[in-house]
C-alpha cells in the first residue's frame, strides 16, 4: 500500500481530469448565463447584453406556475405512495422468509433498470387497455414506479442492518405491533426513509420520458421545458426555470447523500 | 403451590425439526432454574415459548395458572434478557430502560425514577444519558438487565447472557446475577450451553439433547447422578463406561459414569486396578487432566496440580472408590 501521504498523480492525469470536469459542467453553466441574456429570439454567444428582466417575466407567467405546481403535486404524492409501499415491502423482504421473496425482490428493482420509454409503453397501453383516461393520478402512478424503487432500496439496506431481536425486545416489554413501529422501527429506518424519499422526489420532479406516455394535455415542468424550447419567444424564461429545477432537485439529493453517509453506526451494535 | 411455568407436553416442530419434543416441565416461583443443553437441542426454543416469541405445535403452557398459548409477547408478565441485549440505538440509556413503562402509558417523571433506580440496582447509577454505543459489553448487559426488570416481570427470562463476555466479567456477573435473584425473588429462567455456569448458579437444571429434556434435578443430582451417558459427558465430562466394564466392578450390567477427580493413578503392576497407559497430558493451572486408554477404552483422570506425574506412554494403573462409579438408568 502507498496510499500514505497520498502520492501526487501525474500532470497529464490531473489535466484530462479536469477538462472531463468541464465538458461535464461546462453547459450547465451556459444554461445559467443565458438566463441573464438579453437576446429572446435565439441563443447567441456570447450574449449581446446582460438583464435579470427574465425573473421576473417568468414570475408572471401563469403557464410556468401552473407546470411548476402540476411536477411538485405529482412529486409529493408519488413519493408519498413509494414511501407506503417501498417500506412495507422492504420490511416483508428482509424480516420474513417466503417462497419467491428474490424474485420479488428482482421485479420491485426492474423499473428502475428498464428504460424509461418501456415503463412509459408498458404503462401507456395498460391505461388504454383498461381504459383509464389520462390524469393527474396516471402521472403520479407512471412515477411511482421508479421511486418505490429508490425507496425501496434504501429501507432495505437499512432493515438488514438493524438487530432482529429489536423488534422483539420491544414487544417484550410490553408494545404491541403499532407501537413497536412508532417507537422502534420507524425512528431506526426514519434518516434512510428520508433520503430515499428526497431521491424520489427529484427523480420524479425532472422525468420526462414515463410523464410524455402517462400524462394527457397537461404539462410537468420537464415537459413544459421541452414544449417551450420549440416556441421562438422569451426562451431565456426557460433558463430560468431550468436554474430553479436544478436548485430543487440538486438540494434534495445532496442532503440524501449526507444523510445516508452518516448512517453506518446505527442499528445492531448491540453485540 | 402453582408453579410459575408450566410445560405439559408441549412440542415446537419446524418442519420435519423437532426443535422441543414432547417437554414436560414445572418451574417453582422464586427458583433460578438453568435450561443447559448443546446448541441445538431445544432449550432457547423453550425460552422463547416461554416468552410468547413461539407457539407451541401441540401440549400446553401456563405461566402462573394462566394459559399462554396465543397470548402475544406483549401481554405476558414475562421479561427477557437477550443474548445480543437488543438495546435500542437510537435511545438513551434512560428511555432503553423505561421503554417499558413509557409503552404502558406511566408517566414521565414516574417511569424516569424507576429507571433510575432500576440502574442503581445494577450498579450502573447515572448512565441515563449515555448512548448504548458508548457503553462496554458488560455495562450494556446490565441496562439490558435493568431494563427487563424495571417492568417487575414475574419471570426474568435470560438468554445466554453471559456468553459474550470475557472470563472475569462473567464470573463477577455470574455472581451479581445470582445475588440480584435472591434479593428480588423473581423466578428466574436461565439459557446456557456452558455446564458450568448452569452448575455454580442454578438452584436446578434441565439438560436438553435433541429437543427432549434428558433429566432435570439440583446440581449435585446432575453433576453426581447423571441418569444418561449424555447427562454424564455434557455436565463435566464423565467418563461413561459400558456395561461389559461395570460388570467387573460392581456386578451389574449396566452403564456407568465415573468422574475424572475419582480416578486415582498409581504405578504399574501394583494391586488390582485398571492397567492403563498416559497418552497424553493437559495442565489445566490448578488441576492437570490426564487422559488414559484402558485397553482400547479413553478415561480422562483430573489430578490437582503439583501431584507427581508418570511420563506421557508410561504404563499406569488406575484405582477409585467403587461408590464413586455410578450406575445409570438409561442406555441413551
Amino acid at each position: 500500500m502507498r496510499s500514505d501521504g497520498s502520492p501526487s498523480a501525474p500532470l497529464g492525469l490531473k489535466i484530462a481530469a479536469a477538462c472531463g470536469l468541464l465538458f461535464l459542467h461546462l453547459p450547465i453553466l451556459l444554461i445559467f448565463i443565458y438566463a441573464f441574456t438579453t437576446e429572446e429570439k435565439s441563443f447567441v454567444w456570447p450574449p449581446p447584453g446582460l438583464t435579470t428582466q427574465w425573473f421576473a417575466v417568468t414570475w408572471n407567467r401563469p403557464d410556468v406556475w401552473q407546470a411548476l405546481s402540476l411536477s411538485v403535486r405529482v412529486a409529493a404524492i408519488s413519493t408519498l405512495v413509494a414511501l407506503v409501499l417501498g417500506t412495507l415491502c422492504a420490511a416483508a423482504v428482509s424480516r420474513t422468509q417466503f417462497f419467491g421473496r428474490e424474485t420479488i425482490s428482482l421485479l420491485v428493482i426492474l423499473p428502475i433498470a428498464l428504460p424509461g420509454i418501456i415503463t412509459g409503453i408498458a404503462l401507456r397501453s395498460a391505461f388504454s387497455l383498461a381504459e383509464i383516461p389520462f390524469s393527474f393520478w396516471t402521472i403520479v402512478l407512471g412515477h411511482a414506479t421508479f421511486c418505490v424503487v429508490v425507496v425501496y432500496n434504501n429501507a432495505v439496506a437499512r432493515f438488514r442492518r438493524t438487530s432482529g431481536s429489536m423488534i422483539e425486545a420491544s414487544m417484550d416489554l410490553g408494545a404491541d405491533g403499532f407501537q413497536t413501529f412508532r417507537y422502534v422501527v420507524l425512528p431506526n429506518i426514519a434518516t434512510a426513509l428520508l433520503a430515499g424519499g428526497m431521491l424520489a422526489f427529484a427523480l420524479s420532479f425532472d422525468e420526462v420520458i414515463v410523464t410524455t406516455f402517462t400524462a394527457g394535455q397537461q404539462q410537468t415542468l420537464p415537459i413544459w421545458m421541452l414544449e417551450e424550447l420549440i416556441r421562438p419567444r422569451q426562451r431565456p424564461v426557460t433558463n430560468v426555470v431550468a436554474m430553479v429545477v436544478v436548485l430543487v432537485t440538486l438540494l434534495p439529493i445532496l442532503l440524501a447523500y449526507y444523510l445516508t453517509r452518516d448512517g453506518d453506526q446505527i442499528a445492531g451494535s448491540g453485540k | 403451590m402453582t408453579s410459575a411455568v408450566s410445560f405439559q407436553k408441549v412440542s415446537r416442530h419446524f418442519g420435519s425439526v423437532r426443535a422441543v419434543d414432547m417437554v414436560d416441565l414445572d418451574i417453582v416461583p422464586g427458583e433460578f432454574f438453568a435450561m443447559l443443553g448443546p446448541s441445538g437441542s431445544g432449550k432457547t426454543t423453550c425460552l422463547r415459548l416461554i416468552a410468547g416469541f413461539e407457539q407451541p405445535t401441540s401440549g400446553s403452557i401456563s405461566i402462573f395458572g394462566e394459559r399462554a398459548e396465543g397470548v402475544p409477547p406483549y401481554r405476558r408478565n414475562v421479561n427477557t434478557v437477550f443474548q445480543d441485549y437488543a438495546l435500542f440505538p437510537h435511545l438513551n440509556v434512560l428511555d432503553n430502560v423505561a421503554y417499558g413503562l413509557m409503552v404502558k402509558g406511566v408517566g414521565k417523571l414516574e417511569r424516569q425514577k424507576a429507571a433510575e433506580e432500576a440502574l442503581s440496582l445494577v450498579r450502573l447509577p447515572g448512565y441515563g444519558a449515555r448512548r448504548p454505543g458508548q457503553l462496554s459489553g458488560g455495562q450494556r448487559q446490565r441496562v439490558a438487565l435493568a431494563r427487563a426488570l424495571v417492568n417487575q416481570p414475574k419471570v426474568l427470562l435470560l438468554d445466554e447472557p453471559l456468553g459474550a463476555l470475557d472470563l472475569k466479567l462473567r464470573e463477577n456477573m455470574q455472581e451479581e446475577l445470582k445475588s440480584l435473584q435472591k434479593a428480588l425473588g423473581i423466578t428466574f429462567v436461565f439459557v446456557t450451553h456452558d455446564q458450568g455456569e448452569a452448575l455454580s448458579m442454578a438452584d436446578r437444571v434441565a439438560v436438553f439433547n435433541d429437543g427432549r429434556i434428558m433429566q432435570i434435578g439440583t446440581p449435585e443430582d446432575i453433576y453426581q447422578r447423571p441418569k444418561t451417558r449424555f447427562v454424564a459427558d455434557f455436565v463435566g465430562s464423565s467418563n461413561v463406561l459400558p456395561p461389559d466394564f461395570v460388570q467387573r466392578y460392581s456386578g451389574q450390567h449396566r452403564w456407568g459414569s465415573l468422574r475424572p477427580e475419582s480416578i486415582r493413578i498409581g504405578r504399574a503392576a501394583k494391586g488390582d486396578g485398571v492397567a492403563a497407559r498416559l497418552v497424553s497430558t493437559n495442565y489445566l493451572g490448578a488441576t492437570t487432566r490426564l487422559a488414559l486408554d484402558a485397553d482400547g477404552l479413553r478415561l480422562h483422570a483430573i489430578v490437582p496440580a503439583g501431584a507427581k506425574l508418570p511420563r506421557e506412554g508410561e504404563a499406569v494403573m488406575l484405582t477409585f472408590n467403587r461408590e464413586h462409579l455410578h450406575l445409570m438408568d438409561e442406555p441413551a
